[in-house]
């Protein structure tokens, strides 16, 4: 089954064209990355999909419903992790997630939430005093606590020190498991390539193009660049579709160890900089 | 996965009892906001203490104390600061800080969401009037009313000020901009109604066309109707209508509450303007 079915999606504010016909097919059970620039309607689709706007054209289905006609049925089966939140409660982290988990039919246990982003320390602390990192896991865990078979995250790690960009990747890839369908909205390539089976990336209000993290851009099939310290303090570098056999090759001619040999493909961002850079 | 969708649109959890769970968390939130306790609760107090202690005096041959009056008429401001300025800015803040896009985001009926604010509304109102009535009877000999009829006009006056003012602090909250205008927005007009209403001063003494003026705004009527209740039929000779007018009280709130609640209905904003 589809979790997200979008046809030809347009959406103008004036005479800029913010969705300029985009078409997305998200399964159910997927973990799918919009990866743009700033600007570029990732987020003014992400919120069309949420119900949180009008689109001018074209056909939406989530969860089988239009996001146009929202129910509190369908709302109950979404999770939304918003882009912003400054809402600066005099909550604690507990009385927040309890209170929401009273929204939803079949929510998780709120202390098993807390835990699970990692704030059980800070449960009894209210939010104006939480550091900007862990409001957004407090915003995570509102995200989740209604158990929703499908969760938007919009920038979830912006603002996250490394380590609990990780401890996030681990939650995320653990909801993944348990079956929710997840639409990532990120800046960062390495979170799309960690956690993504899908990435589509897009710039301008249109698709460029939607692949794994590891085909995108013709990134598997690119030419490998082989590099080492040649005599005295020269490297040398060629570029090549045959790397093993370079390396052959030059392994002899160095009667075995190559001097600081690397081999290297283009990253994620470096296919993502050339697409997003190039006419769309 | 359509049986697991089946049982959850059987088990929503009803709007009332969302709603009142709604209302015990406003509550407890603003009590812990210091600035919002300080300037929409404590300011009454504070202006019925420092005028109380400047001005005295008796009005007329009445037998009764202006200081007295003043308390009636800062029990109805109190009642406006709490729902109107209070509703008002709260709502304008959430709008403007995210907690709107998120609770309409969720399955949050919509519903509970202003039977939280009418709880709020209501529980800061009675403590707020029962603290003033507190300090106009210990300070200023005020009597509480002395029969029956009197506390039943001091009910549904009470319940039709909370009732049309909070309807407007929710009608009026789409109209700023930002939470940095709302507080503006919101206390000007109340700031202005309560020195030509008949809190500060005496209703009886303003000129005519202020008296007009006001007649046409809630608060000179709650303030109306709560004299009526809190003090002796022996002012009315300082009315500028022998009669406390209960009718037209009654009337001018009730219309005030229909058209608030008409506001409501067709302006409420659940996004910033921005936001389309």
């Amino acid at each position: 089954m589809t979790a997200v079915e979008v046809r030809d999606l347009r959406k103008s504010y004036g005479a800029n064209k913010a969705v300029d016909g985009i078409d997305l097919d998200i399964a159910q059970g997927e973990v799918f990355a919009l990866l743009g620039p700033n600007g570029a309607g990732k987020s003014t689709t992400v919120e069309i999909l949420e119900g949180h706007r009008r689109r001018d054209s074209g056909e939406v289905r989530v969860l089988g419903c239009d996001p146009g006609r929202a129910t509190r049925e369908w709302r109950s089966r979404l999770g939304i992790v918003p882009q912003t939140s400054g809402d600066s409660s005099e909550l604690t982290v507990r009385e927040m997630v309890r209170h929401f988990a009273g929204y939803h039919p079949e929510p998780s246990d709120p202390e098993a939430v807390i835990h699970a982003v990692g704030l059980s320390e800070k449960a009894g602390v209210r939010l104006g005093r939480l550091s900007g990192g862990q409001r957004r896991r407090v915003d995570v865990a509102l995200g989740i606590i209604g158990r929703p078979e499908l969760l938007f995250l919009d920038e979830p790690t912006t603002g996250f020190d490394p380590e609990a960009r990780r401890r996030f990747w681990k939650l995320i890839e653990d909801l993944s498991h348990g079956g929710t369908t997840i639409l990532l909205t990120t800046h960062y390539l390495d979170e799309a390539e960690a956690l993504a089976d899908r990435v589509a990336v897009i710039a301008r209000g249109r698709i460029l193009e939607v692949n794994t993290p590891g085909e995108l851009g013709g990134r598997s099939a690119a030419t490998a660049r082989v590099g080492w310290l040649d005599s005295g303090s020269e490297r040398g570098v060629i570029e090549t579709d045959t790397p093993t056999q370079v390396i052959a090759e030059l392994s002899e001619r160095f009667g075995g160890e190559i001097p600081e040999l690397t081999v290297t493909r283009p990253s994620l961002e470096d296919m993502y900089l050339s697409m997003i850079g190039g006419p769309a | 996965m359509s049986s697991r969708n089946a049982m959850r649109t059987a088990t929503l959890p009803a709007p009332l009892r969302v709603g009142l769970s709604r209302g015990g968390l406003e509550v407890k939130s603003f009590f812990r906001e210091k600035e919002a306790v300080l300037f929409t609760f404590a300011m009454p107090v504070i202006l019925l203490v420092v005028l109380g202690a400047i001005l005295n005096g008796e009005i007329g041959a009445t037998g009764i104390d202006y200081r007295q009056y003043l308390s009636a008429g800062i029990i109805a401001a109190g009642i406006m600061s709490t729902t109107f300025v209070g509703i008002g800015v709260g709502i304008a803040t959430e709008r403007d800080d995210g907690t709107l896009k998120r609770l309409y985001g969720s399955p949050m009926p919509r519903s509970a969401y202003f039977i939280g604010k009418t709880i709020c509304a209501l529980v800061l109102s009675v403590l707020e009037t029962a603290l003033l009535l507190v300090i106009g009877t210990v300070l200023y000999g005020l009597e509480p009313p002395g029969d029956l009829g009197r506390w039943i006009t001091f009910g549904w006056v009470f319940m039709l000020g909370v009732a049309s003012c909070t309807l407007l602090g929710i009608a009026i909250s789409s109209v700023p901009r930002s939470h940095r205008s709302a507080s503006t927005v919101l206390n000007v007009p109340f700031l202005v109604l309560q020195f030509t209403s008949g809190v500060f001063f005496m209703f009886g003494d303003l000129p005519k066309a202020v008296q007009q003026l006001s007649a046409l705004f809630p608060l000179k009527w709650m303030c109306q109707g709560l004299r009526s209740a809190l003090l002796p039929d022996t002012l009315l000779v300082q009315e500028p209508v022998p009669s406390w007018e209960h009718g037209r009280v009654a009337l001018m709130l009730s219309l005030w509450c229909a058209a608030g609640l008409a506001l409501c209905l067709t302006t409420f904003r659940w996004k910033r303007r921005d936001d389309r």
